[in-house]
């Protein structure tokens, strides 16, 4: 498989400390870059070549990691896929969002859109590559997995469906050399005119249990939780979409 | 006639015995440098041999005097025997004298014999069995060829038949002992041995010594290798001291694992490194196997990785670095930091630390402590304690080390009972709080040294901010590194365990205490505590002050058996037939004790573990705690012992 494999990695924050580290789903997007590819992976980052959590990844097992030198409050977005459409990447690898910054989830998208590519979200594995076409393996909620058919080259997000990312070892973290490469920086309107302010967690939809025996309280512990009142709509016009869907939001108190 | 052919066979014998000693020599030299003194060492080396190593093998009496008539009696022998035989120094005194040696060496091998006839298991068997023939071939030959001399025979005394049957005897004798000594032979011990006490790499040991904390990776030097991957990454004095092994087994029968049925067995280890050094298979290995690994299936040699060539990584992730093998080798082999010297390569170059090594590194890393708890956290234990911080006091008598025991609810316990102590004595103390990080202990001993020294400067950064008199531990594996292993990043502090600062406490009078009530006690030596500080006495004295008498285990002290919560065991988890735990509290079960004092959070953890019904397991501060009499009423104090007595 001599695919043209290219992981893109950040600076993660850890969940209780708070102190950087390797982000988990980056490392999961180059630990299956590294079982596609191996040795031919590349990986790359958009920031500061300093930061000694990169050599996390490098600990990894990789020889080289590519950074895209950037001070804080840049955007990544035109300079990545700058990168990307010039490496002649097949299969770009990410994790789904990041721990540290805006980490809205839409580096991808974005990226996907601007490059013209498909987007597999939450990728698990990749089955076979084959005259240009991928056969892989989408993660969907409760262990399922939908096999899907995608033309290369495509971008995909990772999450904790992917394999678990090997152990992070010292002597190749020390050894692996960071490749800078001096873009065009781009400042991000968005992100640094905007003010960040600690997110509210989000309220927990009420689960009444009504089962009376061990196996009702099983079932409702595992099945999915819905508001039971769902419903298909098909062959609607737009309007008709819209409205139907702007009635729930008030119904639930999305909307006022 | 046998006087032309002894000395032929004699010095044929010594010139090969030197051939094979400067081939060992330079097997030997493969490994790498080692800064020793080297003539010191030999002079100092008769010193080791016949008062630091005595010592070890007398603890089995029978096989020290064994060892005593065999070994001196064969020195003798083979020294007057190259003089009287060799040189053809035919005097009489001599003579006699080399008569009286054969018979001493024979006395001794006759004894090698008899405990040879129904060999313990943890003897190897196989070339190790033809030793007391050879010895006493060589004696009784050499008794015989000597009558002459002494002149109590006739020199053709027995016609041609015996003197070819001597020959063939002092042949086989000189085989044995002089040529084998140095091919690799059973005798290898004595030379490589003997080497090896003079070379030793911690010298410390000898002269009633302690060494037991692991030596740094130099992480600076890049062209150092990063633990060691072949056999020729060890230093020459480690592959030495491998090639002294005399393969009696002390290790195996005191190894926790090897008891447990996980693949270890550290007298194979060594013999594995032995392998290594010479290169070969293990085929020809005569003693038990790593439990569920067959023998001849591993092969190595010095250039060749050691790990799935020579040893299964399994067997060195078994290891709960308890010391037990270490402090039972007669030979004074350094098994544990071979195995740490290992378990470093497949840590920081393979990235291989198994189960939940990988993530317990990490969180040491990004949190400070091996859960991975948020490190601010770290004092809510004592969130109602109004405890003095040194940040605050900037100095204090006393720094209680709390440890990562601070996030584990059982260990919760036994700190709230210290502190009661501590403050019932009214002891000037303070503590870190949030500025105290993990002491580094799992990190080393699971081979991660980068973290281990990052922890390492960080808390030695820390502590030099301040100033207190001494650090107080609860947890041995703390007081283990803060006392002896961050002397090599220049911390060096007073440190104790708090069994020895509550001994020290009550010697005062400071705690004004009761006696213990109920149950009979037993109590668990630490391995941190006891065979790495030789801590043994004051846990017991404090109990003892409580009135309690210690119904002690058969494996106490120096000899007590490890829990299985050492050197990052429990994260790493080799599965066995058994856990290591449930055999120590069987242990504890035949002293028919209805509780058992520790004095360490993991012995703590792993004891508790075993299901019930079980004796409790109570820390010695919580003992302690349990004791303290209020302040108010010290004078009712003696007769408030009375009820005690009840049962």
């Amino acid at each position: 498989m001599n695919t043209n494999v290219i992981s893109l990695v950040s600076i993660g924050a850890h969940p209780t400390s708070g102190r950087p580290r390797r982000a988990e789903q980056d490392a999961r997007a180059v630990e299956l870059g590294l079982q596609m590819a191996g040795d031919k992976l590349q990986v790359l980052h958009a920031g500061n070549i300093n930061e000694p959590t990169l050599r996390s990844y490098l600990g990894m097992g990789l020889p080289q990691l590519h950074v895209l030198e950037q001070p804080a409050g840049s955007d990544a977005l035109p300079v990545l896929s700058e990168y990307l459409r010039d490496a002649g990447a097949q299969v770009v690898l990410a994790g789904s969002q990041a721990e540290t910054g805006e980490g809205s989830g839409m580096l991808p998208y974005l990226l996907a859109e601007q490059l013209g590519w498909p987007l597999i979200v939450g990728l698990a594995q990749v089955e076979s590559i084959d005259g240009g076409v991928a056969h892989v393996l989408q993660a969907l909620p409760r262990g399922q997995r939908r096999r899907l058919k995608v033309r290369l080259p495509f971008l995909a997000t990772v999450d904790n469906a992917a394999p678990k990312p090997r152990q992070s070892a010292y002597g190749p973290a020390q050894r692996g050399e960071l490749a800078a490469h001096e873009v065009e920086i781009e400042q991000d309107e968005l992100f640094t005119g905007a003010v960040l302010q600690p997110a509210k967690p989000r309220p927990k939809r009420l689960k009444v249990i009504k089962a009376k025996s061990g196996a009702d309280r099983m079932k409702a512990a595992t099945a999915k939780a819905s508001g039971g009142g769902g419903q298909v709509l098909k062959g609607l016009s737009p309007e008709a979409g819209a409205e139907a869907i702007l009635k729930l939001l008030i119904e639930e108190g999305v909307v006022r | 006639m046998l006087n032309t052919l002894l000395p032929i066979l004699l010095f044929a014998a010594l010139g090969l015995a030197v051939v094979g000693a400067l081939r060992r020599v330079n097997m030997w030299r493969r490994g790498r440098a080692s800064k020793v003194d080297l003539l010191g060492g030999l002079l100092a080396m008769p010193k080791r041999y016949m008062v630091d190593l005595h010592h070890v093998v007398a603890r089995d009496k029978y096989i020290a005097n064994t060892h005593v008539a065999t070994a001196l009696g064969f020195v003798l022998s083979a020294l007057l025997a190259i003089l009287v035989h060799g040189f053809g120094l035919q005097s009489r005194i001599l003579g006699y004298a080399l008569l009286l040696a054969s018979v001493l060496m024979f006395v001794g091998a006759t004894f090698v014999y008899l405990r040879r006839r129904n060999p313990p298991s943890r003897l190897s068997k196989g070339p190790w069995m033809r030793l007391p023939k050879s010895l006493m071939a060589f004696s009784v030959s050499f008794f015989l060829v000597t009558l002459p001399v002494a002149g109590i025979l006739q020199a053709d005394f027995g016609g041609w038949l015996l003197a070819a049957l001597l020959s063939v005897g002092v042949l086989w004798g000189v085989s044995e002992m002089f040529f084998g000594m140095t091919w690799g032979g059973p005798m290898k011990h004595a030379f490589a041995g003997a080497l090896h006490l003079a070379w030793h790499r911690r010298a410390e040991r000898f002269g009633g010594g302690r060494s037991t904390g692991l030596k740094p990776l130099d992480l600076s030097d890049k062209t150092a290798p990063l633990g060691v991957e072949k056999p020729k990454d060890f230093t020459w004095n480690q592959l030495l001291g491998f090639d002294a092994c005399v393969q009696c087994g002390k290790c195996e029968a005191a190894c926790p694992a090897f008891a447990a049925g996980q693949p270890l067995n550290p007298k194979k280890l060594i013999q594995d490194m032995v392998v290594g050094l010479a290169g070969g298979t293990d085929a020809k290995f005569a003693g038990s196997p790593y439990p569920g690994k067959p023998i001849g299936e591993h092969s190595g040699n010095p250039h060749q990785p050691i790990v799935n060539g020579l040893v299964d990584a399994e067997t060195l992730w078994s290891c709960t670095t308890c010391r037990a093998c270490v402090e039972e080798c007669p030979m004074m082999i350094e098994h544990v930091d071979a195995i740490v010297d290992m378990r470093r390569h497949l840590t920081l170059e393979k990235g291989a630390t198994p189960n939940k090594g990988a993530e317990v590194l990490e969180n040491l890393i990004a949190t400070d402590n091996p859960g991975g708890f948020a490190p601010g956290g770290r004092l809510n234990w004592a969130a109602d304690l109004n405890l003095p911080l040194l940040s605050e006091k900037g100095s204090a008598d006393v720094l209680f080390w709390v440890g990562d025991g601070a996030f584990d609810m059982r260990n919760q316990r036994t700190l709230r009972a210290f502190v009661k102590v501590l403050k019932a004595a009214k002891v000037d103390f303070a503590v870190l709080g949030l500025e105290e990080r993990d002491s580094g202990d799992v990190a080393r001993r699971l081979g991660d040294e980068a973290t281990f020294q990052l922890l390492a400067s960080r808390n030695i950064q820390t502590l030099a901010k301040y100033s207190f008199k001494r650090i107080v531990t609860c947890d041995p594996h703390s007081f283990h590194v803060l006392k002896n292993e961050y002397g090599a990043f220049n911390g060096n502090y007073l440190v104790q365990h708090h069994s020895t600062f509550m001994a020290e406490l009550i010697g005062e009078g400071a705690l004004n205490l009761g006696q213990h009530k109920g149950n009979s006690v037993t109590y668990h030596d630490p391995c941190y505590l006891g065979r790495y500080n030789g801590e043994y006495e004051a846990p017991r004295q404090v109990l003892r002050a409580l009135g309690i008498e210690v119904k002690e285990m058969q494996r106490s002290g120096f000899r007590s058996r490890c829990c299985g919560g050492g050197g990052g065991a429990p994260i790493t988890d080799i599965p066995g037939k058994q856990r290591i735990p449930d055999m120590r509290m069987d242990d504890i079960r035949e002293t028919g004790a209805e509780l058992v004092a520790v004095g360490c959070p993991q012995c703590t953890a792993m004891l508790e573990g075993v299901v019930e019904p079980r004796p409790l397991i109570k820390d010695i501060a919580e003992l302690v705690a349990d004791a303290l009499l209020e302040d108010a009423v010290p004078t009712k104090a003696p007769i408030k012992r009375e009820p005690a007595e009840v049962h």
